[in-house]
């Protein structure tokens, strides 16, 4: 179902969480909510869950405006980052209770609710395990129950708070693939949070990222990485770095030398320069580029980190080179970015 | 299965934590000193009466009743200490209001207070005569001098148990099990219901055992207001004093050992349903 928000506002005693965000979710989709912690987006969440009410503004599913439904009736699936499984009971009735607490006349029979839950724990891959008490599984197979409980009621939408957040970087990993591989089979309108931006990009169809109370950008991976429409963003997501440089007549400037990179139609004045490690080229002369010292270098997996003090107020950026780029402390290295982008204060 | 009746002979643990034998050691020979000589004393006397005599004794009429009536206005004291223990617990956690902790405080007053003050004090509300009673007389109805009035004084001694033993763990509830069971669909009396209080079970259980053992152990506050009819309102702690008074040390000896019995069946059949929930439930262990 389609989840649409429209101008929302929410205070928690005269403190703004969230300042007039919008957003429209597509049916079947797989969104991110990234952002750093107070960013608003686990209010955002609840907020469509239907958990905190919003102080201005309406939440549509589909046509219908939900905000005046409470969470009981708008038929949402949500998972807690510490599960909040109901421990008294098995695995089983875990995830049947959605089932069995309906009124008479919605309530499935005794045996349907079994196979339903019986199937959803084969579907998160649980089978044999009905019987257990949650204390009894792995963090990773709680978080499967909590998502098959959300599941058995047929959610509208699935809405998943930091769900991997409490789990160790391995069992991470691999519920994040598993979810992308549930999400395509069962299609459920599905929006998760998170501060991972790894796990936002690697799993999402498109990434909402939040700062502040706000939406600072919502795009696919692909746009997030590579176009981010503004320095919180660029900052946010992926390693990068700034220099403070100055356009003149569209080029640009770094202290007195013209770094070799044109900027056609930016007004002159100074700017802040945004490029990623990776986005750079070697040169070995250099008219027209940035050069720098070696501080330091790192080996990280298949690359070399290179930290270079590129001089003016001790400013240091770090390029990534590939590892049979040796490089010694103290000696000068000249490159220039190749992707980059100029944002004004 | 195995592996489980090896580990309960290997007694000593391989462990981090040093003096396990020393600790282990205060705590036998302290639990001897206080508990278990004065008991196996006790059991002692009473294996010395002969079983027939001891039978004779412990069947005797008014030594039944007392004993029922004990037993049976302990627990139906405790009881009701679990229900409005668990409501005034819930009113203590969950809401903020003016007074909370003076209400709090209010709760262990029953600890601190001398037992006898408090029977005299509902004595004196309770009798025909008194501020209440007066009321209630007219209705037919009679709480001093009755079993009914027991029940008064044991609620009253065995609610801070209850409170007391509930409150940490609903305090430890996580508002997010609530919220799960609202997305789910449940309102707010089936999250009660089939959420919250199946959690508190062990806890509350346990409050209910240490109500109840109070209970059956009270003596001072019942004394006032029970009005001790032999028969109709006599509890046994007090049969033993009056027989102890009579110099009559078997049938003393003879009710005291039954009583133990029944207090220690009880108390380890309510301990065992708790260890049951607790290993299902995943707390402690």
């Amino acid at each position: 179902m389609e989840v649409r928000v429209q101008n929302i506002r929410k205070e928690f005693s005269r403190f703004p969480a969230l300042n007039d965000v919008s957003l429209d979710i597509r049916s079947g989709e797989l969104i991110a909510l990234l952002g750093p912690s107070g960013s608003g987006k686990t209010t955002l969440l609840r907020l469509i869950a239907g958990l905190e009410s919003p102080t201005e503004g309406t939440v549509y599913f589909g046509n219908e405006d939900a905000s005046r439904k409470t969470v009981q009736e708008r038929n949402i699936g949500f998972v807690f980052q510490h599960y909040a499984l109901f421990r008294h009971m098995t695995v089983l009735d875990n995830v049947s209770f959605g089932l069995t607490i309906r009124p008479a006349s919605r309530r499935p029979s005794k045996a349907d609710i079994r196979k339903r839950a019986l199937e959803l724990l084969d579907l998160v891959q649980l089978s044999g395990l009905e019987k257990r008490y949650p204390a009894q599984l792995s963090g990773g197979q709680r978080q499967r129950v909590a998502l098959a409980r959300a599941m058995a009621v047929e959610p509208n939408v699935l809405l998943l708070d930091e769900p991997f957040g409490a789990l160790d970087a391995q069992v991470r990993k691999e519920l994040r693939r598993w979810l992308r591989e549930i999400h395509d089979r069962t299609g459920h309108t599905t929006v998760f949070v998170t501060h991972d931006q790894d796990e936002a990009l690697e799993l999402a169809d498109r990434v909402v990222v939040m700062s502040k109370g706000q939406i600072e950008q919502i795009g696919t991976p692909d746009e997030i990485y590579d176009t981010p429409n503004s320095p919180f963003v660029f900052g946010f997501i992926g390693q990068s770095n700034i220099l403070p440089v100055r356009v003149e007549n569209g080029q640009l400037w770094l202290d007195d030398r013209s770094i070799g990179v044109s900027a056609p139609g930016e007004a002159d004045g100074p700017a802040q320069l945004y490029f990623r490690p990776h986005d750079v080229e070697l040169l070995d002369g250099c008219g027209g580029c940035i050069a720098g010292i070696v501080v330091q270098t790192r080996r990280v997996a298949g690359t070399r980190h290179v930290e270079l003090d590129v001089g003016g107020a001790n400013t240091t950026v770090e390029i990534e080179l590939p590892p049979e780029k040796a490089t010694s402390d103290r000696s000068r290295l000249a490159f220039r970015p190749t992707r980059w982008k100029l944002f004004r204060d | 299965m195995t592996a489980r009746t090896a580990s309960l002979w290997q007694i000593r643990q391989p462990s981090v934590i040093p003096g396990f034998g020393l600790a282990l050691g205060v705590t036998l020979s302290w639990l001897t000193l206080i508990i278990l000589i004065p008991l196996s004393g006790l059991v002692w006397r009473s294996s010395a009466l002969g079983w027939a005599t001891f039978w004779e004794l412990a069947t005797d009429q008014r030594t039944v009743n007392a004993l029922r009536i004990s037993f049976g206005t302990a627990f139906l004291a405790a009881l009701i200490n679990v229900f409005f223990g668990v409501v005034l617990a819930w009113v203590l956690v969950r809401y903020r209001f003016p007074g909370k902790r003076i209400i709090d405080a209010m709760v262990d007053l029953p600890f601190a207070l001398p037992t006898a003050v408090a029977g005299i004090a509902l004595t004196t509300l309770y009798a025909p005569n008194g501020w209440i009673g007066s009321l209630l007389t007219p209705l037919g109805i009679k709480i001093a001098f009755t079993p009914l009035g027991i029940v008064f004084a044991l609620v009253f001694v065995g609610l801070p148990f209850v409170v007391r033993t509930v409150q940490p763990i609903m305090e430890e509830i996580d508002k997010e099990v609530e919220e799960a069971a609202a997305t789910l669909g449940a309102n707010r009396f089936q999250t009660i219901r089939r959420v919250l209080l199946p959690g508190l079970a062990p806890a509350v259980l346990t409050g209910f055992a240490l109500a109840f053992a109070r209970g059956v152990g009270e003596y001072g506050s019942v004394i006032f207001i029970a009005g001790n009819l032999p028969y109709v309102s006599e509890i046994a702690p007090l049969l033993i004093v009056i027989r102890l008074e009579e110099f009559n040390y078997p049938a003393a000896t003879a009710i005291a050992a039954v009583m133990l019995v029944i207090s220690f069946a009880m108390l380890l059949i309510i301990n065992m349903i708790q260890a049951w929930s607790r290993r299902r439930y995943g707390y402690g262990a």
